[in-house]
Formats: structure tokens, C-alpha cells, sequence
């Protein structure tokens, strides 16, 4: 099975967002595989576990990206390829047309990404590359499980509710938390990493794709953040009066009851 | 020729769902006053009754819709990508419009980008606000989960259509009006051939009421210690008329369903009353609610993190606190009725 995972790099979660200059400061940061392109990773690597084949990574986006890739080769990935090109606008319908014009004769039976960024979080890129390769997609699944012929039965999450879905490759699907656990890294698997094919390619590479044809949709007017929360009243009394008393608040100061 | 702004309204259980209101209403934002139509895509299985559709088309005209376009399916029972598509882009050549509003839902989510690349449109997603500034239409959106917040125009020479999903909750109901009405058009819905069969949908969820839209949650963290912990917040919760949420902890522990979560990684949400019963207020978990009117926080540990960005705090047990705070407001809601 040739399989190809759709990752980006993001922030550590746990990292809390300061501004310099008009922009979001990466001084410092840690940082991590998009959560949900992680767990497409997992599942890739455990497909090809059960069925043979190879898990190929694709990323667009500066040189840092390749820490994450390198992560994820080792994981158990087989082979990377970066796309950096300043040239690439930060629009969604850009990045997919990159990434699908890559894509087009890599000949994969499974694309795999995740449900969205969680910096970003537009949740578009993914599911505009089925569309633009012409594939069947299902979005957020959380259990997949694929036939040596190629029928997938693909459970995905809808707002809580669980739709079981029968599909055939090739087919491109994005992961929601529950579908795995992600493996760590091993020492080994770092080590085996470092020799594993890393490429790196700018625009020039990818045949059949113009500049005019990744014209911006979309594009960022301002940047800022969050009014920020104050700590409020912790209540007194017993529990009883304080029950009563945070609806009196609620009631008068509040005035959302 | 005036434009057109096209909003999808989407149902679900037989009720059309509120975001599909705010989109119109979100239509009306951006019609502004230059002369627009307003039309609404609505999907109905083809044993809807006419009463039904009456209904839906009523409360869209209400808010500032003046076309329905209506398509019937046996399968528009439940969501299905292609079908829905298929659907959609009926409409869309029809219709022919300058913009497309879905909710940034479960449907909104998986159809807008699909839509979007098929008519090689731009679309801003998760919008929470829209305005006009010096003839640019900003629309405001959440980065990293709600840490960091952008506005963003479309832009460029493409003749696409734009696309935009809003977030539920946050664009304001346009006023109604109950004495607009408009023109109901049925459309022959000429199916697309499938390549995905939805063998099954298993209900998890009851009721109409999704996480995205609650006005009040109630939600559990580690705290809350099983799934029967889950008892008392859910009376809680239905005393309210709001649903019940939780943390990641909760989850990964078990005591709950993965489609409960709030937070970076879950669901965002921005109810008028955020209750947080067990959760120890992590950034991860904060990301996701912190754009709640009110919060307020029951916690045994009065260092919890959590404390620091509740507007109401109770140090106490929960098992102990939440009950009595659903006693309090059956009373309080009781005397008000
Ligand atoms: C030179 C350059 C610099 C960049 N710098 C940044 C940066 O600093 N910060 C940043 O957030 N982005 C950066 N990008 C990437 C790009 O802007 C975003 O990937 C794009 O905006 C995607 O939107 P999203 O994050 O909302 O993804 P979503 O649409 O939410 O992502 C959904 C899924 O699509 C896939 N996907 C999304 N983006 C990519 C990608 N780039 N490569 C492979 N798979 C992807 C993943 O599987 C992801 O889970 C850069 C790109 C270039 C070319
Ligand atoms: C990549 C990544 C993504 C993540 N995304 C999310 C996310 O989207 N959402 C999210 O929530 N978390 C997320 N997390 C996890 C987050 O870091 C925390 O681990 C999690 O939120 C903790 O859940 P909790 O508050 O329920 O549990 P804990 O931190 O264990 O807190 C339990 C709290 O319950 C209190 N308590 C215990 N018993 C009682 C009682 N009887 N009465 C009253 N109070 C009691 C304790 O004092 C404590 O404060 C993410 C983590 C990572 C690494």
C-alpha cells in the first residue's frame, strides 16, 4: 500500500501566544507535529504494519517543517519530502494546490491528513486536495480498518454521533483523536531516521503548477489577541449560600439569567 | 442585477439548527445595503412534510432570506459528503452566487472546503464576526484555538464565488421580521454516482442541542471520577437546557465519549454560561472556552488554574456542589416560570 501522510508542523500546545512586529513570535517555541497529522501518521505506519508497503510524508512550509518529518520518520515513516517556497502564498487554496500538484502522479492508494491545524485550524487543506484529485474523501474518522482488496470501512465522528461509512481506494481520509495512540520515537528509530530519504524541493520541482494559478484567495488584514480574563469572586459561606448566591449574581450582576 | 448570497441551512433531527439563522443573518452583514438576494439551500429527505418545509422556509424568510432553493433526497436523512455536494453545486449553478455562509459544523466543516476547491473559491473558515471597513469585508477568526485572534479579507482577481463558515454562537440573529416572506423553489435534484455508502449512523448524542450551539454548558474534568460522576451534571445540565461538555482528562480516563471535549484540540466553544466542574483549568482546555460569557468553577483545590479565569468560583466538592446548584436553579427557574 503507498501511502502518503499530509503533515504539518505546529506550536506545542501548551505554548502560550505572544506578538512581535505584526506577527505571532517563534521565539523559543517548542515545536510539535500537528496533533491529528500524528495520529494519520500512526495509522499509516500500522497499516503498512498489516499490509506491506510505505509511508511517505509530505509537508509544505519552512525549513523548520523538516524536524517535524524527521520526528515522524522516526516514528516508522519510510521516506519525506519538504516543499519550501517563499514564493507559496499562506492561503489554503494555495497550499492544496501545491500539495495536489505533487500529489497527482505519486500514484497513492491512501492519502491520509488530519482534521485540522491546531494553529490555523481552517480545517480546509486536506479535504481540497480530494477534491482537486479527483478523490472520495471522509473527514475526522476515528476507526478504519482496510481490506487486502482495498474496501475500507471508515467509522467518523459527527459531532459526537458515529457514521460508518464503507469506502474504496484510493481515497483520502483525515484523522480525530480516539483514532489511535501514537507511538514515541525510539532511540533506534532516531538513529535510523537520520539515513532515511529526505528531500527537500522549491516550486521549480513540481511539474504543471503556475504562479498564477496560486494567487492568494484569502489574506490576513490584522493580528491580535484576546481581551484577557480576569479573575473573578471565589463565593463564602456554605455551600448552600453560595449556590444561592451565584444565582443572585448571575441573576444581577451577570444578567445572563 | 443584484447578487446573490447563498446560506446553507442545514437540519438536523427535523429542526432547522440555529447556525442556519446566523448564516442568514451573516448574509444580511454582508448584503449591507447594496442590493442582494438572499437564498438558502435546504436538503430535505422526500417524505418531509409540507407543513415542515413551510416551517424552515418561514424562519429563513423571517431572518432575511427571499429564496429557498429545495432539494429532497431519500438519503438527506443523514450526512453524506458526496450527495450533499452533488447538491450543493445544483444550487450553486443555479444560483450563481458571490457568496456561500455554512456553520462551521460537523456538514459546514467537511462540505465548504470540498465546495471550495471544486469552484477554485477562497474560504475563510470558523468566522466569529463580520464587517465592513472601507469597502472590505473583514471576517474575524480564532488562531490556535481561540489564543490568538486574525481578520481576513478575500482577495485577488478570481471570479470564484467566496466562502465563508461561521462559528455557532457568535454571528449575531438579524431582527426578525415575521411579515417578510419569499419565493420556495423546488429543484430537481439529479443525484451524482457514489463512491461512499453510509452504512450506518449510531446516534451518541440525543436531542437537537450540539455542544457548538448550547447557550449553557456543563462540563466534567477528571474530577468528575466515572461515567456515573457524569450523573449530576447532566441533571444539572437539563434543569438548564444546556448540554454537557468535558475535558480532555475526562475523556482519555474513559468516563466520557471523545465528541464531549472542549478545548485546542476538541471542540471551541463560547456559551453564554460555562460551568467547569473537575477540571483543573489546563491551557490546552482554557483555549476552548475561554471566550464564554461567564464562567464559573467548582473545584476542591482552590490553586486550580482554572480559578483564574472563572468570573464565579465555589472551593468545594463537587459531588456536593453540583446537586445543590441544580436544586438552586430548579427553584430559581420554577419561581420564575
Ligand atoms: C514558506 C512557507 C512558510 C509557512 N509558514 C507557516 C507558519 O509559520 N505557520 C503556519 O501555520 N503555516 C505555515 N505555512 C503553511 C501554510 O500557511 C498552512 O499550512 C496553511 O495555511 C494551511 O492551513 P491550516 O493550517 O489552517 O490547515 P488545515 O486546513 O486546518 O489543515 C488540515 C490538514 O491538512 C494538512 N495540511 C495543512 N497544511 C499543510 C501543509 N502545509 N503541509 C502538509 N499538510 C498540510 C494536514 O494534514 C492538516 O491536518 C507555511 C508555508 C510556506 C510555504
Ligand atoms: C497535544 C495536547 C492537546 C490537548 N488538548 C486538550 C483539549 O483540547 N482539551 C482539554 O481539556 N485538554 C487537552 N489537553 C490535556 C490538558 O493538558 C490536561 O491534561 C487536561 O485538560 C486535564 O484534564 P482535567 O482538568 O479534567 O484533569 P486534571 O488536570 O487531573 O484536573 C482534575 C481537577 O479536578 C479537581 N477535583 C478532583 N476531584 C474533585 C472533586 N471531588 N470535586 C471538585 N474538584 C475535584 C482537582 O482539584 C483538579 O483540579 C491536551 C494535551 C495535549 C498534550
Amino acid at each position: 500500500m503507498n501511502i502518503w501522510v499530509l503533515l504539518k508542523q505546529t506550536f506545542d500546545t501548551e505554548e502560550k501566544i505572544v506578538l512581535t512586529g505584526g506577527g505571532i513570535s517563534e521565539a523559543g517555541v517548542k515545536w510539535i507535529i500537528n496533533p491529528y497529522d500524528e495520529y494519520a501518521v500512526e495509522e499509516a505506519i500500522r497499516l503498512v504494519e498489516q499490509h506491506g508497503g510505505k509511508v511517505n510524508l509530505l509537508s509544505v512550509g519552512p525549513e523548520r517543517a523538516g524536524e517535524a518529518l524527521r520526528t515522524a520518520l522516526a516514528m516508522g515513516a519510510d521516506e519525506a519530502v519538504l516543499i519550501h517556497d517563499s514564493r507559496i502564498p499562506q492561503d489554503e487554496w494555495a497550499i492544496a494546490k501545491v500539495l495536489s500538484a505533487f500529489l497527482a502522479d505519486q500514484g497513492a492508494d491512501l492519502i491520509l491528513g488530519g482534521n485540522f491545524s491546531v494553529d490555523n485550524g481552517a480545517g480546509q487543506v486536506a479535504i481540497r486536495i480530494a477534491e482537486q484529485l479527483g478523490l472520495p474523501h471522509i473527514g475526522s474518522i476515528t476507526k478504519l480498518d482496510i481490506s487486502a482488496a482495498g474496501e475500507a470501512i471508515v467509522h467518523r465522528d459527527a459531532e459526537g454521533d458515529t457514521e460508518i461509512i464503507d469506502a474504496h481506494l484510493p481515497a483520502l481520509f483525515t484523522a480525530q483523536q480516539g483514532l489511535n495512540e501514537p507511538r514515541y520515537p525510539t532511540l533506534p528509530g532516531i538513529m535510523k531516521a537520520k539515513k532515511k530519504p529526505f528531500r527537500l524541493l522549491s516550486l521549480d520541482d513540481i511539474p504543471g503548477i503556475s504562479l498564477q494559478e496560486l494567487e492568494a484567495r484569502t489574506t490576513r488584514v490584522s493580528l491580535s489577541l484576546p481581551p484577557s480574563r480576569q479573575a473573578g469572586v471565589i463565593l463564602q459561606g456554605d455551600l448552600a449560600a453560595q449556590a444561592a448566591d451565584l444565582i443572585r449574581r448571575l441573576r444581577q450582576d451577570a444578567k445572563v439569567i | 442585477m443584484s447578487r446573490t448570497i447563498l446560506t446553507f441551512a442545514e437540519i438536523r433531527n427535523h429542526e432547522l439548527r440555529q447556525v442556519a439563522l446566523e448564516a442568514v443573518s451573516a448574509a444580511v452583514k454582508i448584503a449591507g445595503t447594496a442590493p442582494s438576494e438572499i437564498a438558502s439551500c435546504l436538503l430535505v429527505p422526500v417524505d418531509t412534510s409540507l407543513d415542515a418545509l413551510e416551517r424552515y422556509a418561514e424562519s429563513l424568510f423571517t431572518h432575511g432570506a427571499n429564496r429557498v432553493y429545495v432539494l429532497k433526497h431519500a438519503d438527506f436523512t443523514a450526512y453524506h459528503a458526496e450527495l450533499y455536494l452533488g447538491a450543493v453545486q445544483q444550487v450553486v449553478s443555479t444560483a450563481n452566487p458571490e457568496f456561500i455562509i455554512f456553520g462551521h459544523t460537523s456538514v459546514g466543516r467537511d462540505l465548504a472546503p470540498r465546495l471550495a476547491s471544486m469552484l477554485q473559491a477562497g474560504q475563510i473558515s470558523d468566522v466569529t464576526a463580520i464587517q465592513h471597513e472601507d469597502g472590505n469585508l473583514l471576517c474575524t477568526r480564532p488562531l490556535y484555538a481561540g489564543k490568538a485572534v486574525e481578520q481576513r479579507a478575500f482577495t485577488g482577481t478570481s471570479a470564484a464565488p467566496s466562502i465563508i463558515t461561521i462559528r455557532p454562537n457568535n454571528i449575531p440573529l438579524s431582527a426578525p421580521d415575521s411579515s417578510r416572506s419569499g419565493e420556495v423553489i423546488e429543484v430537481a435534484f439529479a443525484p451524482p454516482s457514489l463512491r461512499t455508502i453510509v452504512r450506518d449512523v449510531v446516534r451518541k448524542t440525543s436531542g437537537t442541542l450540539d455542544l457548538s450551539e448550547a447557550k449553557i454548558i456543563v462540563s466534567g474534568g477528571r474530577g468528575v471520577k466515572s461515567t456515573n460522576g457524569f450523573k449530576p451534571l447532566e441533571e444539572l445540565a437539563s434543569v438548564l437546557n444546556g448540554a454537557v461538555g468535558a475535558s480532555r482528562g475526562a475523556c482519555d480516563a474513559g468516563y466520557c465519549d471523545y465528541g464531549l471535549q472542549i478545548g485546542q484540540t476538541g471542540k471551541v466553544v463560547t456559551p453564554e454560561i460555562y460551568i467547569a466542574c473537575g477540571i483543573s483549568g489546563a491551557i490546552q482546555h482554557l483555549a476552548g472556552m475561554s471566550g464564554s460569557r461567564v464562567i464559573i468553577a467548582v473545584n476542591k483545590d482552590p490553586e486550580a488554574p482554572i480559578f483564574k479565569v472563572a468570573d464565579y468560583g465555589i472551593v468545594g466538592d463537587l459531588f456536593e456542589v453540583v446537586p445543590l446548584l441544580t436544586t438552586a436553579f430548579r427553584e430559581f427557574l420554577e419561581h420564575e416560570a
